[in-house]
């Protein structure tokens, strides 16, 4: 099953399920729980340059759920997001082992192209990272790249306001991207994340730069948001997952006999199970403030 | 007792506040620093200063017309011709085939070492690139003359070759030449590009192409245009190249296969004939000189106006 990033080997039994993305169809869920999943994490390490950073991560994310990742400081929440749409790939000496399927597609498989993922599955990142460009290019860059050409207009203003910045930016679209708020430039990511319509947005602290009010709208935004698309968010905010959040990952810092410091998936349950009635003694101390 | 002491020392404390002894030191250096400044302004205005008074009366005896329209140069025949223009013509002509190899070959060369290479290779080519810099352009000038000459004539396909000395290997020559500077100050500018603007533009579904085309490019272009205009004012400014693969001829013309003269040929190869001072051929160099200076100057200007409206700036 192990494999490098760069997918050099591969067992036979891998490579019979994998599907070009294109051919990949919009599966109808029911109606009713449990909603089916989008991503399935299966027993996933990284390594980064041989040491290891987070270790046989097994959860599933469901389609139109909000899905935290909590966990003390060196955990590797951030290290699995960068997973789910192929970003580690970019770091010299990452290696990822296990499976990552996206609507049964293992994203981690021979044909697949990292490029192509992150179109499917877009990012937020901590600090707001708008280009130094205008409002409408940031946003326009997304389907520029994708070769759109016409139409951009609708979508700019279609992401914008999803994204709850319109009102706020209409009359300036051509300005700079960077005379924006923190909280603004944080909403503009979100839009340009929105404007190459993808089906999951994963969102690392997105919050974590910014003033309480900023964050309460882009809390707000997320909960829009969930009807069209899926969200992961990693989090320090224990509010913020308890308030915003369907599913919850807590995930802890283990040392191994090496004295090796790694990070494991302790409990993956409901929020409301999580936050109010956990099965693990170490999800309940963090949770309830007694440690980390 | 206790509190006596704590007195005191909070005392010592307000006094080492209040202590306004004058820091020599620092003033020594601050007047230092001063001084280096003024040395550099003071040598700069100065070279102004002696290219204006024998320019000015150069500018008395010939017409600024019949300096700037005038298409024979010929200042040391009798009789004398002043027209610049096939001086001009041929500092443009070698300027452009400079810039045609240096422009393509700097701006790729930033772009891999920024944005493709491993750290690694790079820690590799960037001194190397930094040591190409540093050889004297007399040799460039013989690589011209004894390499890339006759290479050129020897794959020339239609027509007639270029000459013995022409304007093509020398501008060619020069482009590799400055390409070191361009490629290494391109790099500096594109790699100082924050990677959050690299991960934003990657999350969006962009290769590594588009990354460095449309976000690390257009971030990093006013050091990158830093990097050309320094180079171009070298390719203007050079001499030692052109004197020994363009020729001395001046000629006004195009064509690039052709021996031409540039505006510094002239003042070199004229500065080391028997100029007497205060004769018409020692001022011509100085207003051919001050013409030079003039060019560059609008140049820069030009660049930095055309780099203040298009750069992005990124924090
Ligand atoms: N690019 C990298 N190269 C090497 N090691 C890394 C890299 N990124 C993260 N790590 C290591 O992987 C482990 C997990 O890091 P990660 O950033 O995923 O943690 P995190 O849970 O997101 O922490 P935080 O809450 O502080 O953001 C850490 O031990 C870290 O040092
Ligand atoms: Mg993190």
């Amino acid at each position: 099953m192990a494999r490098k990033v760069e997918g050099t080997t591969m067992t036979e039994e891998n490579q019979a399920q994998v599907t070009p993305m294109q051919q990949i169809e919009p599966q109808h869920h029911a109606d009713k729980a449990p909603r089916e999943s989008l991503v399935t994490v299966d027993d996933v390490t990284v390594k980064y340059s041989g040491s290891t950073a987070v270790e046989g991560v097994t959860f599933d994310i469901a389609t139109n759920e909000i899905t935290a990742l909590i966990g003390a400081s060196g955990c590797g929440k951030s290290t699995l997001l960068r997973c789910i749409n192929r970003m580690n790939d970019l770091i010299p000496g990452a290696e990822v082992t296990g499976t990552i399927n996206y609507k049964g597609v293992d994203l981690y498989g021979e044909k697949i192209d990292p490029v192509q993922v992150r179109k499917l599955i877009g990012m937020v990142f901590q600090k707001p990272n708008p280009f130094p460009k205008s409002i409408y290019d940031n946003v326009a860059f997304g389907p520029r790249v994708l070769g759109i050409k016409e139409d951009l207009d609708e979508i700019v203003e279609k992401s914008l306001r999803r994204a709850s910045l319109w009102d706020e930016v209409k009359n300036r679209l051509n300005s700079s991207a960077l005379g924006m708020s923190g909280g603004q430039q944080q909403r503009l990511c979100i839009a340009r994340a929105i404007a190459t319509s993808p089906d999951v947005i994963l969102m690392d602290e997105p919050c974590s730069a910014l003033d309480p009010i900023s964050t309460g709208r882009i809390e707000d935004l997320m909960e829009e948001l969930k009807t069209r698309y899926t969200i992961v968010i990693v989090t320090h905010n224990m509010q913020q997952a308890a308030r915003v959040s369907d599913k919850t990952a807590f995930f802890t810092v283990n040392v191994n006999e090496d004295d090796k410091r790694f990070g494991q998936l302790v409990e993956f349950d409901d929020t409301e199970k999580i936050f109010t009635n956990p099965s693990d003694q170490r999800t309940e101390d963090y949770v309830t403030g007694k440690v980390g | 007792m206790e509190a006596t002491e704590m007195r005191t020392t909070e005392d010592l404390q307000m006094k080492q506040l209040m202590v306004v002894r004058p820091r020599y030191g620092e003033l020594l250096i601050q007047a230092l620093l001063g001084l280096c400044a003024i040395v550099s302004i003071v040598t700069t205005v100065g070279i102004v200063l002696a290219l204006v008074e024998p320019s000015i009366e150069f500018f008395s005896e010939v017409s600024l017309k019949e300096f700037f329209t005038g298409v024979n140069w010929a200042p040391l025949f009798n009789p004398p011709s002043f027209g610049v223009i096939p001086l001009i013509t041929g500092t443009l002509v070698t300027t452009f085939w400079a810039l045609a190899v240096c422009l393509p070959f700097g701006l790729g060369a930033a772009t891999y070492l920024s944005e493709y290479a491993s750290p690694r290779t790079r820690s590799i080519l960037k001194p190397v690139l930094e040591v190409l810099a540093g050889i004297p352009t007399v040799v460039y000038g013989f690589f011209a003359l004894t390499f890339v000459t006759p290479l050129l004539q020897d794959i020339w396909l239609v027509g007639e070759g270029p000459g013995v000395f022409n304007a093509l290997s020398a501008g060619l020559v020069m482009g590799v030449m400055i390409l070191p500077t361009i490629a290494s100050l391109s790099e500096d500018a594109m790699s100082a590009v924050p990677g959050g603007l690299r991960e934003g533009a990657l999350a969006l579904g962009s290769n590594k192409a588009q990354v460095s085309t449309r976000v690390v490019i257009p971030a990093a272009l006013s050091g990158i245009v830093a990097g050309f205009v320094l180079g171009v004012s070298r390719a203007v400014g050079e001499t030692m190249i052109v004197l020994v693969a363009a020729g001395s001829t001046p000629n006004l013309s195009l064509n690039p296969l052709e021996a031409m003269q540039t505006m510094t040929g002239f003042i070199a190869s004229a500065g080391l004939g028997d100029q007497p001072t205060g004769s018409i051929g020692f001022k011509t160099i100085f207003a051919v000189g001050a013409a030079l200076f003039a060019i560059t100057f609008v140049m820069n200007m030009f660049s930095i106006r055309l780099v203040r409206k298009y750069r992005e700036v990124y924090e």
